[in-house]
């Protein structure tokens, strides 16, 4: 390979940074070490020849699938060879193998192997564990069937316990119960848990997991009474094989439920599991990984958007002057500043919810889960709310890159189509939105009634001493700084309690119209919604803000300060409506504000480069040719079109089928 | 059979589908042609899309090469012609997916720029397809910005040739259609250089494939640029040009020419190549951003009344999820919004039918307002039902993510426009330039262009609404409208003007207020499209069947709007604090409103499901019959894959060792 110099628009940026980007990765490693650490996995993986293959965007769906599993069964026998367990050091290893994309073995090792662990008797696990763990099975989780999703009330597989053979028989009774979407269904796996409505006695006890054999072990061909395949091709997740699985009264041994919890005897006396409130631990836990997903999908877009924006000229700012880069016009700022600084405040906001968790899983082990309902609410808004705005902001950045961000090379399409679905799955966004909105209106209702509220709903005890009065703007308005990050956290506080209090009214004037508890509850959603995005809008400017002062170093701490003003100016910017109506702020500081957004961005342009340059992507993690840390585009653009399938042969074959004969015959 | 979800909601319309499909055809007439049109097409199996979402690059390439050989064939046999009735039904029949769509703007370009030699010369062959054209203008490292554009074209006196070159890498040319592995000839946009001097921009046509053999000819290097969002089946292409030699007379020389001698001569105005500019911008509205709106609204819409998620009320069967207010808040007022770019469409065709009028007696006066309509209008109408057709892929949820849905190719599609025939945001700072320009002539009492008269009107006053029902008042909602266009279009004129006064330059002043212009472009574009609205469904009049709902949509576009974007109608205090409640008040009562008809409303757009394309929105409704049918075609299910053998087996039995 040609070594390259480094695009001299970029080594100006980079020497003009007023503070080092090695500082500021460390903080978003959690320290120096753990920046060490994470570079020496990665030098593992990218120095590995095994690893190395042609660029995806060349290759078709089947021939993506076999690279992934090519490199998923290399990555468990390496992982195991480095003795790497850490699951932090994993999430690493993964994504430098599968540069950031899903693999067929995610649910293998995400869900069925830690599903086994929860969820199996110490018998179940003997059973099934340490070949799942040497892969001679290997399973997925199928819960979603093709008719129901988030709602798992709904599903329809059935599992109906037949006590003369001591067997569960399993059945897909309608098309709509068919299991639909699960990873690695389609071609990979050999076993599955299934979740299905447990039948016995001629009762039905609600959803349980079943370990359901799909394949025969040897020739990997589906089992009678087993329809198995994959589910077509999708908008992205290529390399995945997503699958579909039909069931006509498959048996499996009654020990294949999985009976730590609930139980079915011999007879079909069914036992009752103790507390379901375990399980919101793993909601929590994987909803904190999306969150720290949408952080790291954002940066990823920025770094490619913001580094090709340095290199790219375009038009005239000054009459008879070269070509100015873009990142020199105003609305290109405007576009990708507050995303820059969106991507930091998502970092901080994931990094809270996982030390959070930590703490409070301590706590559950030691049997005090009373933080875990605030926690499992604030995660479902946040999980909605960061996944959302990254979704866009992907979206955004590839549009700054004009043209070319709609070529595969720029990356970033891949980023989006392998991000999006992060907005549905682990709970539909809208549905997210809607527990908080339950948890908040709760938290109103208590503070109603007298009682106080602790944790980030804290505010809204405020609401029982100082009514919001919208008419009384001035003296309110006046107390708000609009230099300051603290006293603007607190008028996104006074937004959020605005809106959860005009929620929960409008809820009770449709419950004193006589409407049902749900059909009120449905005709206020949009407002209950609106409620939830204000609340964690406010505790993501708060978790930001409150990061500032941990940070030592005053170069860095400088730069952050102006992100973090920009994050938080721009937002009220945004919603500048919420803050108008409830009198927060007045119409001559939401002049100041917008105003103030436009400085901000001439005073971070500087830093732009070094601030993406922080976030430590990879090239080969990257896999962008506009995003690349040499800054080389064009030449590399031309490079890889020549490697492009339609290159292959000089004429094209339908030259010769097509073409030719139509000129002949015209 | 219909899903019988489906079939209810079809029963309680409240208006006649037919007619409000056939009004929004234009007339019976029109709807007949269509149909016939869509039924030949779609009954000829070369032109089926059936295994488009399983088909590689290659193949997709291929099949549209394929298609559009054999629609030569097919309008010959029909007796369809490029003049006739049917002709803008066959594009849209074929859902664009066919070849040569460059071919179209090669003859195009050549017809305006080229001499009457010219175009007695190069029309008939490429009319004959004895020749394939393309057409290469924007390079790697060059866009909308033409005069950056790096390729030379050098007059090379002694044998009266232009010699082109691709000086640097940044020159390569990049993107042009067709131009990948098709064309044989291409028009070459390059700085002229006559006796070393420039002249800048200008047309070459350049044959760059052999006409026997289909090879590269000397001194060109083409061929595709690889993988995209969309457009498989386009070889938008890469071309670089070493010492290539043209004769004289293939600069398209209709408005300049170099003499043999190297003298340079222009003649003519070039400002019909703006008209050029603006047809093609308003065309793409309808082909390329509407009626994919309309596709991808359909699809959303009868899928969300057969999928059925929770329980709205205990003991009852799981809700249709277009029960959801949350739903409905999504869907309805995309729908709304593919109603008002329908009519923004036909209000544009007119002011471009008039504005061709003009030009036709030599009166050039109305291009600078087609011009700014036009750019404003593609960049906020793509904007727009970009966003809208995404909203639409998320609201299926999981299903959505499947192309088997159609939806992702919709919206890979749609999200191009943004970005070709100009980026949005240098279109709307054009728009804004525009509006900036007649602001501050009707304030010193010149005349303007007649749209834009409301510049002229004094901003001052409170909106007099005094209940949530006032607010479905056409004039109250277009007032509101009216005004924050003006507020925003005069307070940045202000803020240019005290920037320049402060004795900033005016180029940074002007980029010191570009995010507050194109703000202020995109006010102006959504209250002419509220106005229109108001005014198409006033003209309803005579059709009192889809009057009523016309107008629901129409109050629910524009109630959208302002509850959306609160902040700019709050911020002067035009819309007060308690009106701001009365507005989403009555904008959520809308949505209940429309939810009755929705399904009727995209059945009038009247797509066939082979248009459609898609599992979830077939008119039939099932949805998961369907999708179970239709995975079962994908090659990951037929083929055996190698990787079985390759990888899993190993992985499955010899693991153990080596653990």
């Amino acid at each position: 390979v040609m070594m390259m110099k480094m695009n001299e628009d970029l080594r100006r940026e980079r020497a003009a940074a007023t503070f080092q980007p090695e500082l500021l990765t460390h903080i978003l490693d959690g320290g120096a070490e753990r920046t060490r650490r994470r570079k020496e996995i990665e030098a593992l993986v990218i120095n590995d020849p095994d690893f190395q293959h042609e660029d995806l965007n060349f290759l078709s769906r089947s021939q993506r699938y076999e690279q992934a599993i090519r490199k998923s069964s290399l990555m468990v026998m390496k992982l195991r060879e480095y003795g790497i367990a850490d699951p932090e050091e994993i999430y690493w290893f993964k994504s430098f193998v599968h540069r950031g994309r899903p693999e067929p073995l995610d649910l293998h090792l995400g869900m069925f192997l830690p599903t086994l662990l929860t969820q199996a008797t110490p018998e179940q696990q003997d059973r099934f564990f340490m070949p799942a763990w040497n892969l001679e099975i290997i399973g997925t989780y199928a819960q979603t069937e093709m008719g129901h999703g988030t709602h798992l009330r709904g599903l329809e597989t059935t599992a109906t316990y037949d006590p003369a053979t001591q067997e569960f028989i399993l059945n897909s009774p309608t098309v709509t119960s068919i299991k639909w979407w699960p990873g690695g269904l389609g071609k990979t796996s050999n076993h599955a848990i299934v979740l299905a409505q447990l039948y016995t006695q001629g009762q039905c006890k609600g959803l349980h997991a079943f370990i359901v054999p799909i394949r025969q072990l040897g020739t990997h061909e589906p089992l009678p009474g087993i329809t198995v395949g994959d589910i077509g091709p999708k908008f992205g997740y290529d390399e995945m094989d997503n699958g579909y699985l039909k069931m006509e009264n498959f048996r499996i041994p009654r020990e294949n439920m999985l009976m730590k919890y609930a139980q079915v005897e011999p007879d079909g006396t069914y036992v009752k599991p103790l507390s379901d409130k375990l399980t919101y631990g793993t909601m929590v836990f994987i909803r904190s990984l999306i969150v720290g997903d949408s952080a790291r999908s954002l940066s990823r877009a920025c770094t490619i958007a913001i580094r090709y924006s340095a290199v790219r000229h375009q038009s005239e700012l000054k009459p008879g002057e070269p070509e100015p880069q873009i990142l020199d016009y105003q609305t290109q700022q405007y576009k990708l500043f507050p995303l820059l600084a969106t991507a930091y405040a998502f970092h901080f906001v994931g990094a809270y919810i996982k030390d959070t968790y930590r703490r409070i899983s301590g706590d559950i082990n030691e049997g005090d889960l009373s933080e875990l309902p605030e926690l499992h609410a604030l995660t479902a808004g946040l999980k909605a709310f960061t996944s959302w705005t990254a979704n866009a902001g992907i979206e955004e950045c590839r549009m700054a890159c004009g043209g070319h961000g709609y070529s595969r090379c720029s990356g970033i399409p891949d980023i989006y189509v392998t991000f999006t679905p992060s907005c549905t799955y682990e709970g539909e966004n809208t549905v997210m939105m809607l527990q908080t909105a339950r948890f908040l209106v709760k938290s109103y209702t208590q503070v109603s009634s007298g009682q106080r509220v602790t944790g980030m709903v804290s505010y809204l005890n405020d609401l029982s001493t100082q009514r919001i009065q919208p008419q009384h703007v001035a003296a309110r308005a006046a107390t708000v700084r609009i230099n300051d990050p603290v006293s603007l956290v607190e008028a996104y506080k006074a937004r959020a309690a605005r809106l959860v209090e005009a929620a929960a009214k409008n809820l009770q004037a449709e419950l004193n119209h006589r409407k049902s508890k749900e059909d009120a509850w449905n005709r206020t959603s949009v407002d209950l919604v609106r409620a939830s995005e204000a609340h964690c809008h406010y505790v993501i400017a708060k978790l930001f803000t409150a990061k500032l002062s941990e940070i030592s170093n005053a170069a860095v701490r400088a730069v952050m300060t102006d992100l973090c003003l920009l994050y938080v100016l721009y937002g009220i910017s945004k919603n500048m409506g919420d803050f108008l109506q409830a009198g927060i702020l007045a119409d001559a500081q939401i002049t100041q504000v917008n105003q103030h957004v436009k400085e901000l961005l001439a005073v971070i342009r500087p830093n732009a480069v070094a601030l993406v340059d922080s976030f430590d992507f990879h090239d080969v993690h990257l896999g962008s040719v506009l995003g690349r840390y040499d800054g080389n585009v064009y030449e590399n653009m031309f490079e890889w079109a020549k490697k492009s399938p339609l290159n292959k042969t000089e004429v094209h074959e339908s030259f010769h089928k097509h073409l030719k004969p139509m000129q002949a015959k015209l | 059979s219909v899903n019988p979800d489906l079939a209810n909601e079809r029963q309680t319309a409240s208006f006649s589908v037919e007619k409000l499909t056939v009004w929004l055809d234009g007339g019976e007439e029109r709807t007949r042609i269509r149909r016939a049109v869509v039924e030949a097409i779609e009954s000829d199996p070369v032109f089926s899309r059936e295994n488009q979402y399983f088909q590689t690059q290659n193949e997709r390439y291929e099949a549209a090469v394929r298609k559009a050989v054999h629609l030569q064939k097919k309008m010959h046999e029909m007796g369809w012609t490029e003049n006739g009735p049917e002709f803008k039904y066959i594009y849209r029949a074929l859902s664009g997916d066919v070849a040569f769509l460059l071919h179209r703007i090669f003859m195009r370009s050549i017809s305006v720029l080229g001499s009457d030699k010219q175009i007695a010369k190069w029309i008939p062959l490429a009319a004959q397809y004895q020749l394939i054209g393309s057409y290469a203008q924007t390079e790697l490292g060059h866009g909308t910005y033409l005069q950056g554009l790096e390729t030379t074209a050098v007059f090379d006196i002694t044998t009266q040739e232009f010699i082109l070159n691709t000086p640097k890498i940044s020159a390569v040319k990049w993107w042009p259609g067709d131009m990948g592995r098709s064309a044989t000839h291409t028009v070459v946009f390059a700085q002229l250089y006559v006796h070393g001097k420039c002249y800048g921009m200008h047309p070459f046509i350049v044959q760059i494939r052999s006409l026997q053999d289909h090879s590269l000819c000397p001194g060109i290097i083409a061929g595709d640029i690889g993988p995209k969002m969309n457009f498989e089946h386009i070889d938008n292409g890469y071309l670089m040009l070493q010492n290539v030699r043209v004769p004289r007379e293939n600069m398209l020389n209709g408005f300049c020419e170099v003499q043999p001698d190297g003298t340079y001569i222009r003649r003519g105005s070039q400002q019909i190549n703006y008209f050029t500019m603006t047809t093609v911008r308003i065309s793409l509205i309808s082909d390329e951003v509407v009626i994919p709106l309309m596709k991808a609204c359909t699809i959303a819409i009868r899928y969300s009344v057969v999928r059925r998620q929770s329980k709205l009320k205990p003991g009852e069967e799981e809700a249709k999820i277009l029960d959801y207010q949350t739903q409905q808040d999504k869907l309805l007022p995309q729908l709304a919004a593919a109603y008002a770019f329908h009519f923004i469409n036909d209000y544009l065709q007119e002011l471009l039918d008039r504005g061709y009028r003009e030009i036709q007696r030599k009166n050039f006066d109305t291009l600078p307002e087609l011009h700014a309509f036009s750019s404003g209008f593609k960049a906020m109408v793509t904007q727009y039902c970009t966003s809208a057709v995404e909203i639409c892929l998320r609201a299926c949820g999981g299903h959505g993510y499947s192309l088997l849905s159609g939806l992702p190719s919709l919206y890979t599609k749609i999200l191009a426009s943004c970005i070709y025939e100009g980026e949005n945001t240098i279109l709307l700072l054009q728009t804004a330039r525009f509006l900036i320009k007649c602001f501050t002539a009707a304030s010193t009492g010149q005349p303007v262009p007649p749209s834009v008269t409301y510049l002229a009107v004094g901003e001052a006053g409170k909106c007099p609404a005094k209940n949530k029902l006032d607010f479905l008042c056409p004039d109250i909602y277009t007032k509101a409208y009216q005004h924050m266009a003006v507020r925003l279009i005069s307070s940045t004129a202000a803020k240019l003007q005290d920037l320049i006064q402060s004795g900033v330059k005016k180029y940074d002043a002007w980029n010191q207020c570009t995010v507050q212009l194109a703000q202020a472009a995109k006010a102006h574009c959504h209250y002419i499209t509220v106005k229109n609205f108001a005014a198409t469904v006033e003209k309803l009049q005579t059709k009192a069947g889809i009057q009523k709902i016309m107008k629901h949509l129409c109050d629910l576009f524009a109630l959208h709007g302002i509850f959306s974007n609160a902040g700019v109608f709050l911020h002067d205090g035009y819309i007060s604090g308690a009106q701001m409640d009365m507005v989403t008040a009555s904008y959520l009562d809308l949505l209940a409103v429309i939810r009755k008809d929705a399904v009727p409303l995209v059945d009038a757009f009247d797509f066939t499901d082979k248009t459609l394309n898609s599992a979830l929105g077939s008119y039939d409704g099932q949805v998961y019959q369907r999708l179970y049918e239709w995975a079962q075609k994908s090659p990951t299910n037929k083929q055996i894959s190698p990787a079985y053998e390759k990888y899993l087996k190993p992985l499955l039995h010899n693991m153990l060792s080596k653990l």
